[in-house]
C-alpha cells in the first residue's frame, strides 16, 4: 500500500531542487514545445476576431483573408452607432465631421443617424453577471459549508437534487419561467434575469465549493472552536480565508456562465434587460452581417472577463490545486 | 482570541455556554450546529424549489394539456398520455436524440483525451507553464454563442479563415469546405468549434486531479524502480480519474442541452443534420407554439440525463471511494 511507504520518502531532501520525481529537461522541452504550439493554434481565432474588428468592412471579407492591412475604426464605430445612407450632394452640403467616426461613416456617404442598443446591453450584461455571480458565490458558500461540515440528511440526495437542477435544457425550463415572470411582473428585467442565473449557477458553486471545503481540514475549526470561537465566528475568521482560492475559481467560473449565457437570455428577455449575447449577433450591415462591427462588439465583450481573469490568474490555478490545503 | 460575538445565535449560545453546566453546553453546541446547517442550506434549496423545480412542475402538468403559450386564453383540455406517445413513436425525434448522442459522444472523447493530455504535459511544470496555461483558458471565457456566431465568419468558404486554412494545408479548393453548408461537414463544424472552446475545461479540472496526487506517492514508486508508462497507468490516471470523471460530467450534461452554439452556427441545418435535442424542442416549443407535446419531449429529455446522470455519479462514488 502506498500509504505505508509514505514515510519512507524524507520530505526535506526530496524536495530539494534534484527531487527524484521532478521531471527531465528533455520531457520538460517536449512538453513546452506541445502545448505552446497548441496554446498558438487555439489563439488564432481570437486574434482573427481582434484583427477583424479593425478592418474596414471591405478588407474584412477579402479572398484571400488579409493578414495585413491598414487599421480601421469604421468596425467600433458601426458597432456603437446606427447610420443612414444619404446621397452625396447631401453629404457635401453638411458642415466638417464632427469627430473620426463621422468622417468614416460619410466616406461610405452615409451620416451617423443615432447611438445603437450596444451600450445599454452592454451594461445589462455587466449587472446581471455581477449580481448572480454575488448571489450565486454566496449562497453555494453557505450551502457547501453546511453540507461539508454538518450531518445533513439526505445530503448525497440533497447534493443531487442540487446538482440535478442543472439538467433540464434551457429551453425546457424558458416557457414556465416566462409564464411565471409574466405572472410577477419581473419579466424581461434585470432582476429576473439575475435570480435566474443565480438558480442556474448556485448548483455549481455548491459543488465546487463543497469540494474546496472537503478539502480544509476540519482540525482548524476544532481547534479555533477550543480557543473560544463559535461556529459562525470559525466559519469566518477561519474556513472563509482558507477558502479564497476556492471562492474566487468558483466566482469566475459563474461569472463566465452569467456574463455568456444566451439560450435563457434570448428567449425570456427582449428589450431592457437583453443582454449583450443576443444582441452581438443581430449586428448586421448593408447586405448581411457587418462583421467588424461583430468582431468589435465580441473584442468589448471579451475585455471584462479576461481583465478579471488575470487578475485572479494565480488564485485560480492555485485555487483548482485545491492550494489552500497546502500548507 | 475574539470574544465580540457577531450574531444573535452566538450571543445566545455564549450566555447559555456560560450559565449552564458541561452536558448542556455541549448539547446547547449541538442544536445551534444543526440550526446553522439548516439555515446555510436553506436559502439555495428555497432559491431552487423557486425558479428550477416550480417551473418543472408547471412543465410535468402542460404536458399532459393541449396548452399552447401564443394562446394563453384559450380552453386547457387535458390530453393525458397523448403528447407522451406522440413524441416517443415521433421518427424527427430520434434522429435527433441521435444527433445529440453523436455530438455529446464525439465532443466528450475528443476533449477528455486533449484536456488530459494538455494538464499532463503542463503538469510537467516548464518554464513559463502558467502564462501559456492561461492562455490555453482563454477560449472557455468567451460565450459560446458570441463565438458561435463569429465562427461562422472563420467558416465561410469563400472568405474565411479555417477554409482558408485546411485548403492551403491540403490542396482541396475552398469552395469545398462548405463547414456549414455540407451535410457530412456541419456536425463536425460544431464539434470542432465545441472542442476548441471547452477542452480547456476538462484540461483545468484534470490539472487539479494531477496536482492533488502528492509527489510522495511518485518517490515511493521510484524507489520501487516503477517505470514512468507504470507510474502514469498505476498513479496518475487512477489518482486523477474522479477529477477527469466529474469533468465529464459536467461536460456531458451541458453538452446534451447544448443549445446557444448550434443554433448560431447552423441552426439546427442543413435540412436537420445538426438539429440536435434542443434544436428541437426550441422549434417545436417557440415556432409551432406546441408548448403541451414540447413540454413532454423536455420531461422524456430530463428524466434521460437524469436517470444517466444518476447510474453516472454512482459510478463516480464508487471510484472516489477506493
Amino acid at each position: 500500500m502506498s500509504s505505508a511507504k509514505a514515510p519512507s520518502a524524507k520530505t526535506t531532501s526530496v524536495n530539494a531542487a534534484h527531487s527524484v520525481v521532478e521531471p527531465s529537461s528533455r520531457s520538460k522541452r517536449i512538453a513546452a514545445t506541445l502545448v505552446i504550439v497548441y496554446a498558438v493554434v487555439t489563439m488564432v481565432p481570437l486574434v482573427w476576431i481582434f484583427l477583424t474588428s479593425i478592418k474596414s468592412p471591405p478588407d474584412s471579407i477579402s479572398y484571400p483573408p488579409k493578414i495585413l492591412f491598414t487599421p480601421s475604426i469604421e468596425g467600433y464605430c458601426n458597432l456603437f452607432t446606427t447610420r443612414t445612407r444619404q446621397t452625396a450632394e447631401y453629404i457635401a452640403s453638411l458642415p466638417e465631421p464632427d469627430g473620426v467616426c463621422d468622417a468614416v461613416t460619410r466616406q461610405r456617404n452615409m451620416v451617423i443617424a443615432g447611438s445603437s442598443n450596444f451600450l445599454p446591453r452592454f451594461a445589462n450584461s455587466l449587472i446581471i453577471a455581477f449580481g448572480s455571480t454575488f448571489l450565486a458565490v454566496g449562497l453555494g458558500t453557505l450551502a457547501a459549508y453546511g453540507f461539508s461540515r454538518f450531518k445533513v440528511p439526505l445530503a448525497d440526495d440533497l447534493l443531487f437534487f442540487i446538482l440535478s437542477t442543472r439538467m433540464m435544457p434551457p429551453i425546457a425550463v424558458a416557457i414556465p419561467i416566462y409564464l411565471m415572470y409574466r405572472q410577477l411582473g419581473l419579466s424581461d428585467t434585470a432582476l429576473g434575469m439575475m435570480l435566474l442565473y443565480t438558480a442556474v449557477n448556485v448548483s455549481l458553486a455548491v459543488w465546487l465549493l463543497k469540494g474546496f471545503i472537503d478539502e480544509i481540514p476540519r482540525e482548524y475549526e476544532e481547534a479555533a472552536m477550543i480557543d473560544g470561537y463559535s461556529r459562525l465566528q470559525a466559519f469566518r475568521k477561519v474556513v472563509l480565508p482558507q477558502a479564497t482560492t476556492g471562492i474566487a475559481a468558483t466566482a469566475i467560473f459563474c461569472l463566465i456562465f452569467a456574463w455568456n449565457e444566451y439560450a435563457f437570455a434570448s428567449l425570456l428577455t427582449s428589450g431592457s434587460a437583453q443582454t449583450a449575447p443576443p444582441f452581438i449577433p443581430t449586428i448586421i450591415g448593408e447586405g448581411g452581417q457587418d462583421w467588424p462591427a461583430v468582431a468589435a462588439g465580441t473584442t468589448i465583450f471579451l475585455v471584462p472577463i479576461l481583465v478579471f481573469t488575470i487578475l485572479l490568474r494565480k488564485q485560480l490555478l492555485r485555487g483548482i490545486t485545491f492550494g489552500a490545503v497546502r500548507k | 482570541m475574539t470574544t465580540s460575538p457577531n450574531s444573535y445565535a452566538d450571543k445566545a449560545a455564549e450566555v447559555a455556554a456560560r450559565a449552564t453546566p458541561e452536558r448542556l453546553v455541549v448539547r446547547v453546541r449541538a442544536l445551534s450546529d444543526r440550526a446553522i446547517a439548516w439555515l446555510f442550506i436553506a436559502p439555495t434549496i428555497v432559491l431552487l424549489l423557486a425558479i428550477n423545480i416550480f417551473p418543472l412542475f408547471w412543465a410535468i402538468y402542460l404536458s399532459f394539456t393541449n396548452f399552447r403559450a401564443n394562446r394563453p386564453n384559450a380552453e386547457v383540455k387535458h390530453v393525458g398520455l397523448d403528447n407522451y406517445t406522440r413524441v416517443l413513436n415521433d421518427p424527427d425525434i430520434w434522429v435527433s436524440m441521435q444527433t445529440t448522442a453523436h455530438f455529446v459522444f464525439w465532443t466528450i472523447l475528443l476533449q477528455t483525451l486533449i484536456g488530459f493530455a494538455l494538464a499532463y504535459l503542463i503538469d510537467r511544470k516548464f518554464r513559463g507553464h502558467a502564462f501559456w496555461t492561461t492562455l490555453i483558458l482563454i477560449p472557455m471565457m468567451l460565450s459560446p454563442a458570441v463565438v458561435g456566431n463569429f465562427w461562422r465568419f472563420l467558416y465561410e468558404p469563400q472568405i474565411g479563415l479555417f477554409a482558408y486554412a485546411v485548403s492551403f494545408l491540403t490542396g482541396i479548393p475552398t469552395s469545398e469546405i462548405q463547414m456549414l453548408g455540407s451535410v457530412n461537414l456541419a456536425p463536425w463544424a460544431i464539434i470542432i468549434v465545441d472542442t476548441w472552446m471547452w477542452t480547456p475545461y476538462v484540461m483545468l479540472i484534470c490539472l487539479a486531479g494531477l496536482r492533488s496526487i502528492p509527489d510522495y506517492i511518485y518517490e515511493a514508486a521510484e524507489v520501487d524502480r516503477a517505470s514512468n508508462w507504470r507510474q502514469f497507468w498505476s498513479i496518475t490516471v487512477p489518482m486523477a480519474l474522479p477529477f477527469i470523471m466529474l469533468a465529464v460530467l459536467f461536460r456531458g450534461i451541458e453538452n446534451f442541452k447544448m443549445f446557444d452554439m448550434v443554433n448560431l452556427l447552423t441552426g439546427g441545418g442543413p435540412g436537420s443534420t445538426t438539429e440536435v435535442a434542443s434544436i428541437t424542442l426550441k422549434r417545436d416549443a417557440f415556432e409551432a407554439w406546441a408548448t403541451g407535446r414540447s413540454s413532454a419531449f423536455a420531461i422524456v429529455l430530463f428524466v434521460a440525463v437524469f436517470g444517466l446522470a444518476n447510474i453516472y455519479v454512482k459510478a463516480l462514488n464508487r471510484v472516489k471511494q477506493r
